[in-house]
């Protein structure tokens, strides 16, 4: 790709875990957290970046933002080894992480921001006119004198998001951004991420256990598993790589033997008088709701969409891999 | 390693987080009160029974005393400034994040550290200095210079404290569990800086050990600077050779602990 902006050439990271197998006694072990990695992400794109939990992507991040050297292989953003002029780098890219946040923690929101200012040396009239823009656009207008300790966790992530953003970065590393937000708080994020990627062409690689931020965000996702690439391509195609399933489950009247569901539908779990459907994704739920409904006395409904770790989960049996275990 | 401008902006947020906690600082006030209190009356006993012991009178013990009370929050004499934090940091790998920044992390703490300093030592440390020096017979100079050399000296003084517990938090990157870390601070703080008896007062080669350590540059060498018991060059001398030390150890620590979360992985 022409202008590729993050490229990754066969990078591996390999971690020495040393285990006590005894008394002054210990075993030393090679994890392989990512294997063999090789994709590029044009400047301007929005990527999702999945897999499940130890697939390596948390590695990935923190090689690709320098604070991880690969063990093997070539890795550039914009141009630059991200392990060997992090501090270079850091100018250029911002990092959200969900769980952890880089705000004052006792202090006003507007203080962390004013830190930021100075840190990443904002020309004054810059800070103003991204400050502001970004208090519109995430809604913290009336957050900027709360302190940080007092947001709630979608207000925080909002708060977050912004500092990471005040010094116009070219890539901006989301990991987990709406874990743990309620609905109405997701939208705001998912929405602002858009709007970013369309007005300023930011690119965006997004790490997360909601399909639906990716359904909603990304043109492109990427899955990794056991730090090898998986899948990489649209949505829509990994569903059918990994021959998704949705689940309708359906409340009866009373108990019964299993529905016998038009193929490829078929019953997985039976539970009194509730029942499991497995159907594929692609396949709309109106005609076999209809058919149910038709022949069995049906009380209440419900759709379930797949997850990404049951997606993955079947995608890797299939390709004749070790499954993955079971998501918990 | 970023702008410059970043560190006095961190110092004021060290500040303004400190000054936040305003029943905490009123607490502390009063615990250094009391605590002030007793030492002085312990200390009258113990030189009405040793005159001159350490070349102090009675009115630059108690002196000392309200200097030692005054400084103990500012100084973090047992622990309690921004080593806690950073040790939580790398226990819970948060201080990945701060690697993100272009910032040098030692500067970075130093200035957080610095700020919490200045206001401990106005909210905490002003308060029963003032009052020890109005109830009691004091030995404080008159001459505007003197008080300037101290202030240097407490400057020295900060960064030499600042230092010793950037080397034990650093510690966690290895240990992991910072409670021992701590436990060990505060224990070797609060003897050998000389907040239980000053370390002058100490007999024989116990005595001249403990002066030549780093933590004499914390409280023993500002309070002598103050009342004029030692010479200003070789005060200076001392306190600044160790801050120099302290804080390159520090530096090669810190890079060492870099690698090591940059390469393993923390």
């Amino acid at each position: 790709m022409a202008d590729a902006f993050i490229e990754l050439d066969g990078v591996e990271k390999v971690f020495e875990v040393r285990r006590k197998t005894g008394f002054l006694k210990r075993e030393r072990r090679q994890v392989r957290a990512v294997d063999a990695l090789s994709f590029t992400v044009a400047r301007g794109e929005m990527v999702g970046y999945i897999g499940p939990n130890g697939a390596g992507k948390s590695t990935t991040i923190k090689m690709l933002t320098g604070i991880l050297t690969p063990s093997a292989g070539r890795l550039r953003v914009a141009g630059i080894d991200p392990s060997r002029e992090r501090t270079r780098l850091a100018h250029r890219m911002g990092v959200v992480f969900g769980q952890r946040t880089t705000l004052w923690w006792d202090l006003p929101l507007i203080d962390s921001y004013r830190l930021m200012h100075r840190m990443y040396r904002i020309p004054d009239a810059r800070y103003r006119e991204n400050l502001q823009r970004l208090v519109e656009l995430l809604d913290l207008g009336e957050l900027l004198d709360v302190p940080v300790r007092q947001l709630s966790l979608g207000q925080r992530m909002r708060g977050d998001i912004a500092a990471a953003l005040l010094h116009d970065p070219e890539v901006l590393y989301l990991d987990e951004p709406t874990i743990g937000l309620d609905v109405i708080s997701k939208t705001k994020v998912r929405d602002f991420l858009r709007q970013l990627n369309a007005d300023r062409a930011t690119t965006v690689l997004l790490t997360t256990h909601d399909l639906q931020d990716i359904e909603q965000l990304c043109s492109r996702v990427m899955v990794i598993d056991h730090g090898r690439l998986v899948y990489d391509g649209a949505l829509a195609g990994l569903h059918e790589a990994g021959e998704s399933e949705r689940t309708l489950v359906v409340d009866l009247e009373r108990e019964l033997p299993p529905i016998e569901a038009p193929a490829p539908a078929r019953v997985v779990r039976v539970e009194g008088p509730r029942q499991w459907l497995a159907f594929p994704a692609s396949e709309s739920a109106a005609g076999l709701v209809a058919q149910v409904a038709a022949r069995y006395p049906l009380v209440d409904l419900s759709v379930r969409e797949p997850d990404i770790e049951a997606v993955i989960a079947r995608m890797y049996t299939e390709r004749g891999g070790t499954p993955v275990s079971e998501p918990s | 390693m970023g702008s410059w401008r970043v560190y006095p902006a961190v110092a004021a947020g060290g500040f303004r987080r400190y000054a936040t906690y305003r029943v905490a600082t009123a607490a502390g006030v009063f615990t250094n009160t009391v605590f002030g209190l007793i030492l002085v009356y312990t200390y009258l006993a113990l030189w009405e029974a040793r005159p001159g012991l350490g070349g102090y009178d009675q009115a630059q013990a108690v002196t000392y005393v309200w200097l030692g009370q005054a400084l103990f929050a500012m100084l973090a004499v047992q622990g309690g400034g921004f080593e806690v934090e950073l040790m939580e940091r790398i226990r819970t790998g948060e201080i990945a994040v701060d690697l993100y920044r272009p910032v040098d992390m030692q500067l970075w703490w130093l200035a957080n550290d610095m700020g919490r300093a200045v206001f401990q030592l106005l909210g905490r440390g002003v308060v029963p200095f003032v009052l020890g020096a109005l109830l009691f017979p004091s030995a404080l100079p008159a001459e505007a210079a003197v008080w300037a050399a101290f202030l240097l000296a407490l400057l020295l003084a900060m960064l030499v404290s600042f230092a010793i517990r950037y080397l034990f938090a650093l510690s966690a990157f290895w240990l992991l569990d910072g409670q021992g870390v701590a436990q060990a601070l505060m224990v070797t703080g609060l003897f050998c800086s000389g907040m239980t008896l000053p370390l002058n007062a100490f007999p024989g080669s116990l005595g001249e050990v403990v002066q030549a350590l780093p933590w004499a540059a914390q409280l023993q060498v500002p309070a002598d600077v103050l009342m004029g018991e030692t010479a200003l060059l070789e005060a200076y001398v001392f306190q600044a050779a160790w801050a120099v030390a302290l804080l390159a150890a520090g530096r090669l620590l810190q890079s060492a602990a870099t690698r090591r979360v940059v390469v393993q992985g923390g």
